[in-house]
């Protein structure tokens, strides 16, 4: 089966972001793989290894996320394409990935569900319209039998079981499979594997970001004896009013 | 071009109540850009309940006779309906099927998309929305330059309106084609109040201890009429099923009111629920982290505390 994983590079989840100008200021904070991201791929590593397919991991970005590329390749990835981009928005990104998937062909393209930086949630549904592909999101279990899928996915109050031929698109959250760290001989041998550089196709930008803030931040809090708690009911039926 | 269409998501026959904000959000913005708010339902939204959505701001829907149960299919619908229409702007609240519509829409509407909305749009120098990015670390300003704008809002980003306004309720036809996907079996909770709609969201965490010790969350939140959440660890260890996971892996709330019980709030989890109006805190430990993003809180033990903070609404509400 041929898999690709599409990861996006974004801020250790850890990390406080401090904001200059309306900008963020991202210098000295470490970059991992988007969480979901994660989780997509290490459901993806095992698939690969189930069919005995090959893994192709893309991110669309500039030449700083090569080491979040490594990681991927690390964890397991056969080789790597990064399309040498600023990942401007969805629409670019997506657009960029459809682009390629066009060309190869793949069996399954994974992704997590949202991204931890702009969490827009819209690249796997455009890159599914963009090459009329169907599109199950989000997909916390995925099995294979033999060209067919059988998926779980989260609805509002539960879950439901769909089945779909490849190929198609997902958009993954957890538990489809645990994390995985690299070990000694996947970060050797990602050192060697190809990681393919490609120029990206000409997109027009539909949207543009203007400004950041930090969110409201609350009042402080305000503390209230365990042994009054009337008083925690009064504040919120007439201070807060929300009873 | 310059109407509003407004997706409408029905459960048991009646809209959402995310579904009648969308629409108070959507007339909202057709009366800033001076046209109709229309709205679009499958049959899921009864004939009868329908006309309910003049209350909160449509001066039209658009019934379509079939179901849309796949994102793939409200793509369709909604992108035909907007067609129709004119429209200028897509609205829609956010729901698992509807999210993933979205991007859909955009692409086949060539559409600039925002996603997660929080507040009207200012159109005082194009047309400009705010967005939480960096999971709630940061609000930004988004200007969307296409003709066509699609936009997914949370809940609260304007709230409900009361209008009086005539509805014309239109039976709408739309070429819908199958889904590539099967549904095999679906596994749901009725009768229980589905986290994102809910006003009140009573969540604990790994300080409970155990699942057989969530009878007293769940007396609470029967009491405020709320949904029940977790915090991560919590739904990994199969204490709570995955739905009611809130962070920055599960699921994004903005309630009006959130009770954190026995969770430390690192930084991931709050990144679910730090939108939250109101956000009340219980923990043992006062130097508990939540402590820092709560509007109340209370320090001491869990066991004792929510028992008696239960007798105490159930007296008063
Ligand atoms: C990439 C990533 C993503 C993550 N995503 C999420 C996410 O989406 N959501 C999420 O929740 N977490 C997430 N986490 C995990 C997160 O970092 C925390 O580990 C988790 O939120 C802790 O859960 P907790 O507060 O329930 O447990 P703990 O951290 O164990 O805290 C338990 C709290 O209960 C208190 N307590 C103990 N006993 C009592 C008692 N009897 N009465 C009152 N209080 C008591 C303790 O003082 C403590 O503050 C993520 C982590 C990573 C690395």
């Amino acid at each position: 089966m041929k898999i690709l994983i599409c990861i996006s590079h974004v801020p250790d989840t850890n990390a406080k972001i401090p904001f200059k100008d309306g900008q963020p200021d991202l210098n000295g904070i470490s970059f991992v793989i988007a969480p979901y991201d994660d989780f997509a791929l290490a459901r993806a590593v095992e698939l690969r290894d189930e069919t005995k397919g090959k893994l192709t991991v893309l991110n669309v970005g500039l030449a700083d996320t090569e080491p979040t590329i490594r990681k991927a390749l690390a964890i397991g990835a056969d080789d790597a394409i990064r399309v040498n981009a600023h990942p401007h928005d969805a629409f670019y990104v997506a657009s960029q990935i459809a682009a390629i998937a066009k060309q190869e062909n793949y069996d399954l393209i994974l992704m997590g569900r949202e991204s931890s930086d702009f969490n827009g949630g819209q690249v796997h549904g455009m890159v599914a319209e963009m090459l009329g592909l169907p599109c199950v999101v989000p997909c916390m279990k995925l099995d294979l039998n033999g060209n067919v899928a059988v998926m779980q996915r989260e609805i509002e109050g539960g879950k439901e079981v769909v089945e779909v031929a490849t190929p198609f698109v997902a958009g993954c959250q957890e538990p489809i499979a645990e994390w995985k760290i690299p070990n000694m001989r996947g970060i050797m041998s990602a050192k060697t594997k190809p990681l393919k550089v490609v120029e990206p196709v000409a997109v027009e930008n539909y949207t543009h970001i203007t400004k950041y803030e930090m969110p409201p931040q609350r009042s402080s809090v305000k503390m209230i004896d365990k042994d009054n708690i009337g008083e925690l009911v009064r504040l919120l039926r007439e201070e807060a009013k929300v009873l | 071009m310059s109407n509003v269409l407004i997706y409408v998501e029905a459960e048991n026959g009646a809209a959402k109540k995310s579904s009648l904000e969308a629409v108070s959000y959507g007339a909202a913005v057709a009366e800033m850009l001076g046209g109709k708010a229309v709205a679009v339902a499958a049959a899921d939204l009864s004939a009868d309940h329908a006309g309910e959505l003049a209350k909160f701001g449509a001066d039209k829907v658009l019934h379509f006779g079939g179901t849309v149960n796949q994102s793939s299919e409200i793509a369709e619908l909604v992108a035909a309906a907007a067609q129709q229409e004119n429209a200028a702007v897509v609205v829609t609240a956010k729901s698992i099927n509807a999210d993933l519509a979205v991007p859909m829409i955009g692409v086949k509407l060539k559409a600039s998309v925002a996603t997660n909305v929080t507040a009207l749009p200012d159109l005082s120098n194009g047309f400009v929305v705010t967005r939480a990015a960096y999971t709630g670390k940061a609000i930004t300003q988004v200007s969307l330059h296409s003709n066509v704008k699609v936009l997914s809002i949370k809940k609260n980003a304007s709230g409900t309106k009361e209008y009086n306004k005539t509805l014309a309720v239109e039976s709408f036809n739309a070429n819908i084609s199958a889904s590539k996907i099967t549904v095999k079996e679906v596994k749901k909770q009725t009768g229980e109040i589905l986290l994102p709609e809910a006003d009140i969201v009573v969540s604990a965490g790994r300080g409970l201890k155990g699942p057989e010790n969530w009878g007293m969350i769940e007396e609470l939140a029967k009491t405020l009429g709320a949904a029940t959440a977790c915090s991560k660890p919590v739904s990994d260890m199969d204490w709570r099923p995955h739905h009611e996971h809130v962070g920055q892996t599960g699921i994004k709330v903005s309630p009006n009111l959130y009770f954190a019980i026995g969770i430390s709030g690192a930084i991931q989890h709050l990144a679910g629920v730090n939108s939250s109006k109101v956000i009340v805190v219980v923990n043992k430990d006062p130097e508990a982290p939540f402590f820092k993003s709560a509007d109340y809180g209370i320090v001491g033990d869990a066991f004792e505390v929510v028992p008696k903070l239960n007798e105490a609404l159930k007296a008063a509400l």
